[in-house]
């Protein structure tokens, strides 16, 4: 049941936090983070007063397309009374300056013309409005028609074109390119900007939605403080002030609506207690097969003949390549002719470079023996967490099972589902503090680190052999359960209270740099 | 295959009434959309053969109209081996009006002058064939020789 006070009150936080965006300051963020840091000051004495934020937990609020699409028009009307341009001129202005708000004002003010031009707006976006003509002695650059009924349109920097051709281009970029913010004049180095009001006037309904679509995607991708939801077909996007700059010292785990946990730092999956930049190195070692070289080369030689790869596996130095029938010394790899029939050690061989090679060896053996003892750890987490789904459901059976057998209420098997939801978290965490482990540098810290992994899986692996007993067992079980899982979720925020506290004051010590 | 747009008949017609001088585009008989394109090499450029065209110095391309041309771009390859650093192996060209900044007011007459300026101004900061790039920031001179090597080897009638 602590895992839900959790959640709940890191979504309340979310809440409080969302009256204040509106405004939506890029000063804001800053308070943010001051706010966060308030929070865990108090936490011991404002228990009942506010909602409690763990140090691992980080402030966010999810949007909806509706909302977003929101709070895109209150700017743009904002900016829109304060510039004195209509809403489309600004709307491209924002989009061009990645909607920072200050930054247009400013450049406004200082260069009107200059910002215009660069934005594609050109002279002064007067109050005309677009509009489609019939021109005497038209010749469409792009179709060669020349019919004097055709229907033309030019946006104001005068490129004409027939209104058939702007259609069709409008719908390669939009349709097939996905180009919206940014669609330029198709005239030959025109960086004009169509605008929504000319693209409005043109475009089919069907398409039309698309580019408003395309467009909202546009407000989320530009804006640093938002990113979208990366789980398959959700809408939302999730806003927290979390900067890039901060990475190294927190780990932004958001919650979508969807129920999706995502970092926001780096759109991946849940990889708390690691920082990204951890994750992206770990991830790309154990993705490239660097490993197998390294064991190719901790314990293999090449047939100084044929280059084939030869492992020893035993008996004397005398090796006869399989392939080529080359003979040499094991340890000189010289030929073994020249070794006459009385040697079994080659005395050829120097001793300070033998001594050279086999420490090269051992190290090389003992740094991939350290990699496969985190690896191994770390790959068996997110096996068992690909195996969620399986305990999941085998779960809901037990829970009918047992409302069946027992006449237990729905209410009262709740507890399996509790403990299963802990069990995946706790495993997604654990999978990430292997990783996390394999580049800390070892001292006092690390040994309290351990210790609190240690726990932590203890604490797992018991509450997880809980769930393989058979059914009629599982209800004599309920306190234990229910205690057990209560410890293993609070082990784990312990545990990354502990790892987030450190991160943010910069006291973990890494045997490697993050880039 | 649908009747051939009024653009492309156009275009084709003017490239064979008014040629562009070093610069020929002829259509196939069985494939209106597909071109057999030459290409001069540009004066006092390492690609001006010794022996002036037809005889060297003459690049063979393919050119050809994709469905939705004019609203995306004609694919150009050459055909002729050429050491250019945005030119790779296969003759594919590192363009910008053959990718991000096509508009469909281009013709296929602007496109090939565009890719004859390019054999005149190598640009080796954006490169397609690396090694062909780096020797030419490393050595240019040794890269100018090459190329003029590979003109009068590869590119002759």
């Amino acid at each position: 049941m602590d895992s839900d006070d959790d959640f709940n009150s890191s979504q309340a936080s979310g809440d409080d936090f969302l009256d204040d965006q509106d405004s939506d300051l890029g000063l804001e963020d800053d308070s943010d983070f001051d706010m966060d840091q308030d929070d865990v000051g108090f936490e011991s004495q404002d228990k009942d007063m506010g909602p409690r934020k763990q140090a691992y937990e980080v402030d966010f609020k999810v949007f909806d397309p509706q909302q977003i699409q929101g709070s895109q028009d209150r700017q743009i009307d904002e900016v829109s009374s304060i510039l004195g341009q209509p809403p489309e001129a600004t709307a491209i202005l924002l989009r061009h300056l990645r909607w920072n708000k200050e930054r247009l004002i400013d450049r406004y003010m200082d260069n009107q013309e200059e910002i215009l031009e660069s934005a594609g707006l050109g002279e002064t976006a007067a109050n005309n409005p677009p509009k489609i003509s019939k021109v005497a002695g038209f010749v469409c650059d792009i179709c060669c028609e020349d019919d004097p009924s055709l229907d033309t349109f030019a946006m104001k920097c005068g490129h004409r074109f027939c209104v058939e051709c702007y259609r069709q281009y409008l719908y390669t970029k939009i349709k097939e390119e996905g180009e919206a913010a940014r669609i330029r004049c198709p005239g030959d180095g025109c960086n004009r900007i169509v605008d929504s009001k000319s693209l409005d006037l043109l475009v089919a309904e069907e398409l039309r939605d698309r580019y408003h679509e395309l467009l909202t995607r546009t407000y989320v991708d530009d804006k640093d403080n938002l990113r979208w939801c990366p789980a398959p077909n959700c809408v939302y996007a999730v806003e927290c002030g979390v900067k890039n700059k901060d990475l190294m010292q927190i780990v932004p785990t958001v919650h979508c609506e969807c129920s999706h946990d995502f970092c926001f730092g780096c759109s991946l999956n849940d990889h708390q207690p690691a920082p990204c930049a951890l994750v992206k190195m770990w991830l790309k070692k154990c993705e490239d097969d660097s490993e197998t070289a390294n064991w190719i080369s901790a314990n293999t030689k090449e047939c100084p003949k044929c280059n084939s790869t030869i492992e020893k596996n035993g008996g004397c130095n005398h090796m006869t390549c399989r392939k080529c029938r080359h003979e040499f010394c094991w340890m000189c790899m010289g030929v073994w002719s020249e070794h006459g029939t009385s040697w079994y050690n080659c005395n050829r061989f120097e001793e300070k470079s033998g001594s050279e090679a086999r420490d090269a060896q051992a190290k090389s053996r003992m740094s991939l023996e350290r990699y496969l003892h985190y690896y191994n750890r770390y790959a068996n987490h997110e096996q068992s967490a690909k195996l969620d789904k399986d305990i999941y459901l085998k779960t809901e059976k037990k829970m009918q099972q047992l409302q069946n057998t027992t006449g237990m209420s729905w209410i009262e098997v709740q507890y399996l589902d509790t403990a299963s939801q802990a069990l995946q978290q706790c495993r997604q965490t654990l999978k990430w503090t292997y990783a996390f482990a394999y580049y800390l540098a070892r001292n006092n810290l690390t040994e309290i680190f351990e210790d609190n992994q240690k726990d932590l899986e203890m604490a797992v692996e018991n509450l997880s052999e809980m769930f393989e007993k058979p059914v009629d067992q599982l209800q004599g079980l309920k306190v234990d359960m229910m205690d057990k899982t209560s410890y293993c979720t609070k082990r784990r925020v312990i545990l990354l209270n502990d790892t987030a506290e450190n991160l943010k004051l910069g006291n973990w010590e890494f045997n490697v740099k993050f880039s | 295959m649908a009747a051939l747009p009024k653009r492309i008949i156009k275009e084709t017609e003017r490239l064979s009434k008014e040629p562009v001088p070093g610069i020929s585009a002829v259509p196939h008989d069985d494939n209106l959309r597909y071109f057999d394109v030459t290409i001069d090499g540009p004066a006092q450029s390492p690609y001006e053969g010794t022996l002036l065209p037809p005889f060297g110095g003459v690049f063979k391309l393919e050119l050809f109209l994709p469905d939705d041309y004019p609203m995306t771009p004609p694919k150009v390859r050459f055909l002729t081996k050429i050491y250019h650093p945005n030119i790779d192996r296969l003759g594919r060209i590192c363009l910008d009006v053959l990718k991000s900044n096509w508009s469909p007011a281009l013709q296929i007459r602007t496109i090939l002058l565009s890719i004859q300026a390019l054999l005149g101004a190598p640009n080796p900061d954006d490169p397609l064939a690396n090694d062909v790039a780096q020797q030419w920031k490393e050595d240019q001179n040794q890269a100018i020789a090459t190329a003029k090597e590979w003109t009068e080897k590869f590119a002759k009638a």
